[in-house]
């Protein structure tokens, strides 16, 4: 007997259901009907509308980043397609995996500029790692899983399958494992055992020695996580990560130094630039984090272990590269470091060590408070104190409020913290809010924001307010595009060309307007009563900060320095940004 | 850091699945990341396992080639990339059809040249030829070059194949 006959939106729903997709974001439209019409008469997968498909991705992506799991989007051809490229682009970016699938339009009208049409697998091939058109239902069971397959396998990132309107009516059979190997993809795990021992002698035998980590960390799973702490604990070794890597490495332990690079902190900038071993893993030597490139630690022999082999040399030579995943290497060189009884240098170390401390007593972070304005940094630092030992997943926007909230709320665990890092999307933190909270509901999901970035997705509010997501946006207000205005002042001459934010709503009365509820706090004196009563609100809470208009965000190292050549805080005349520099961004 | 500044020229095989937008995928590849593509061939060569083999001549730095192969190499649809500049001795061939229009000394002298070269003569007209020339690249930058003044008015390359010596498959 033949298998029974599946319409292509059935064989959809039936793939997702078969993947283990319980939820799903999206927006219908005429191009996608059939699949909601399969939607519509089944209980497996939960669909959640969005209002703008931008919005769509990123509520995804704040899924699987606060899961591991894959995030997927359902959106209608054409404006619905190109209205999910930033986020598809923001995914590729951060290598989170997303499958969005998008309806197209009928097979015999492709290519005849037909209503809603766009060519989704042309746009969208610079911004995903694969995408296919399924031109037949009968292929479509067996894309469907090689998509979540090439999604989630090797470097994690966005997907796109374009589905024809007659193909999501046509009929065929739905036989197809979704356990597939892939034909060409397939990515290596188990990094290379000589360059392993060769990168562990180098890390036994140093003298000043830096572990740099990274979002590779997060993407490869907990596990891997709690391989590096295993190993950066038996070392002794100092730790600093990228802004994608927090939380792999608990930030309140004492070796962990911050973050670094661009606003990073004085004392893993100035170990970055003078160390002699230097152990990347899972990160990848991003503009941010190198600052001017033949400065960038110049001393240190470079490990560097990542999952994609077209990220180790890209910007950095390194002496020992290891293509594998993060926790795969991880456990051989434990493995190795273990069986070979391998002693750190303890004097060395502690000569070290004893430099370390004189950066951290130098505290890059500090900032002055006063009675009268509440301090931006002050405004997270007591959202990080009233909402410590919660459940807490943190997303951001964009901007000065991200590297504040970087700085000043500390992660202990993987997975909690959200930020458009890569490709630095304004409007991503609401949307990745819901996400997260979806797949949380009881957490507590705070949206660090600002006020310009939070009306980039503003409308994702109202979605918040129907499925009764109690995500908390706290918007750092300052009326400013603070990270703009902050450059405009350091790079030319103060001059706020479109900075400043006019025109503002009331930020109160428009989440009263979404049914949401707003909250204000303009001085010092109130925050804490504030952010309690925030956390304390049921439902969503849009919390109105209002800071000092000017702060700028410290320590910097300005675009074209060196590690070595940061402006803090506390002596900001330090500050100056060469010819060179002025053309980077 | 000191890096290396010298340009190469490398000669890159890529086998690739022949499927839908494969080709864009590898020429996005280089526009998008600004590499240069000094020729590219492309046809299938395995219809049973619809397999494309993809040829491309490409410049740069020795840290840009190796990014070339690594960015290659993590597209979905490729089987395998291999250097073969690098990882082998190869055999390189460019077909050429080449365009001479003349009469008199010219003609004769074009006739005779192409003969040196072993082109041959696939069209003749009273006041013209098209030759069909086959060798290494600079065997036909050499050709084109000696025909430009005895009348050459129109050139069509196949771009560079290249395959390894020796027993092996790629």
């Amino acid at each position: 007997m033949a298998a029974q006959e599946l319409t292509g939106a059935e064989i959809v729903i039936k793939a997702l259901v078969d993947q283990g997709v319980d939820t799903i974001f999206g927006y219908p439209g005429g191009a996608v009907l059939p699949i909601y019409d399969a939607l519509f008469q089944q209980n497996n997968i939960r669909h959640i509308l969005v209002r703008h498909e931008q919005g769509a991705v990123h509520a995804a992506e704040g899924y699987a980043r606060s899961t591991g799991k894959p995030g997927v989007v359902l959106v209608t051809s054409g404006p619905g397609a190109t209205n999910a490229v930033t986020g598809l682009t923001d995914a590729l970016m951060d290598s989170i995996p997303i499958v969005c699938l998008t309806g197209q339009v009928a097979t015999h009208l492709i290519g005849s500029d037909a209503f809603q049409e766009a060519d989704t697998v042309g746009i969208t091939r610079h911004c995903t790692k694969h995408n296919w058109l399924v031109k037949s239902a009968p292929e479509l069971a067996r894309v469907m899983h090689e998509a979540f397959y090439v999604a989630t396998h090797g470097r994690p990132g966005p997907v796109v399958i374009d589905i024809p309107k007659d193909v999501q009516f046509e009929k065929a059979e739905y036989a197809v494992s979704p356990h597939i190997t892939h034909r060409t993809y397939r990515p290596r795990m188990k990094g290379d055992i000589d360059k392993i021992r060769e990168a562990v002698d180098l890390i036994a035998n140093a003298k000043k020695p830096m572990f740099y980590t990274g979002g590779g960390v997060i993407n490869s799973g907990t596990v891997a996580s709690q391989l590096l702490r295993e190993f950066v604990r038996l070392t002794g070794y100092p730790i600093t990560s990228t802004l994608m890597g927090l939380g792999a490495y608990p930030a309140s332990d004492k070796q962990w130094l911050g973050m670094l690079g661009m606003h990073g902190t004085y004392e893993a900038n100035n170990a970055m630039h003078d160390c002699d071993v230097l152990i990347n893993i899972g990160a990848r030597f991003d503009d941010r984090v190198t600052g001017r490139l033949d400065a960038f630690s110049p001393h240190s022999k470079k490990i560097h272990v990542d999952i994609d082999a077209s990220s180790i040399n890209k910007n950095v030579r390194v002496d020992v590269g290891i293509i594998g995943d993060c926790a795969h290497v991880l456990e051989d060189m434990l493995r190795i470091w273990k069986s070979k009884a391998r002693r750190p240098d303890k004097a060395a170390l502690a000569d070290w060590w004893k430099q370390i401390e004189i950066w951290r007593d130098r505290k890059s972070l500090s900032y002055k408070t006063n009675d009268e304005v509440i301090k931006p940094q002050q405004a997270i630092q007591r959202l990080y104190e009233l909402t410590k030992g919660r459940e807490v997943y943190v997303t951001t926007e964009v901007g000065q409020h991200q590297m504040w909230a970087a700085q000043h709320f500390h992660f202990d665990e993987p997975n909690r913290w959200m930020t458009s890092g890569g490709l630095g999307t304004m409007g991503y933190g609401m949307p990745a809010a819901i996400g997260a909270q979806i797949a949380h509901p009881d957490a507590l999901v705070v949206d660090i924001a600002g006020e310009a970035s939070i009306l980039m997705n503003m409308q994702e509010l109202s979605t918040a307010v129907q499925f009764m997501l109690p995500v908390k946006i706290f918007i750092l207000n300052n009326e400013y595009m603070g990270m703009v205005r902050q450059w405009q002042q350091l790079l030319h001459e103060g001059r706020y060309s479109h900075s400043y934010s006019d025109s503002l709503p009331d930020f109160v009365k428009l989440a009263e307007a979404y049914g949401a509820t707003g909250i204000r706090a303009e001085k010092p004196s109130e925050l804490d009563a504030a952010i309690k009563k925030m956390i304390e609100t049921p439902g969503p809470v849009m919390f109105d900060c209002r800071v000092d208009q000017l702060e700028n965000c410290y320590p910097m190292i300005p675009s074209g320095a060196a590690h070595n050549e940061m402006i803090l805080g506390d002596d900001p005349d330090g500050a100056s940004v060469s010819e060179e520099g002025k053309m980077l961004v | 850091m000191k890096k290396d500044e010298t340009i190469e020229r490398h000669t890159i095989s890529v086998l690739v699945d022949n499927e839908a937008g494969v080709l864009a995928r590898v020429i996005g590849l280089f526009s998008g990341r600004g590499y240069n593509i000094e020729s590219l061939t492309v046809a299938e060569v395995d219809q049973a396992e619809h397999t494309s083999r993809i040829t491309v001549v490409t410049s740069g730095t020795p840290m840009v080639i190796e990014q070339i192969k690594a960015q290659l190499d993590r597209l979905v649809p490729v089987h395998r990339v291999m250097d073969l500049t690098v990882e082998a001795k190869a055999v390189e061939r460019e077909m050429a059809l080449v365009k001479v229009a003349g009469t008199g000394e010219k003609r004769v002298e074009a006739l005779r040249l192409s003969d040196a070269f072993r082109a041959r003569v696939i069209d003749t007209t009273h006041s013209s030829f098209i030759f069909e020339v086959t060798g290494a690249p600079d065997k036909i930058d050499a050709f084109i070059g000696l025909m430009r003044p005895l009348g050459l008015v129109d050139v069509s390359r196949t771009g560079v194949v290249a395959i390894a010596r020796g027993p092996e498959a790629m």
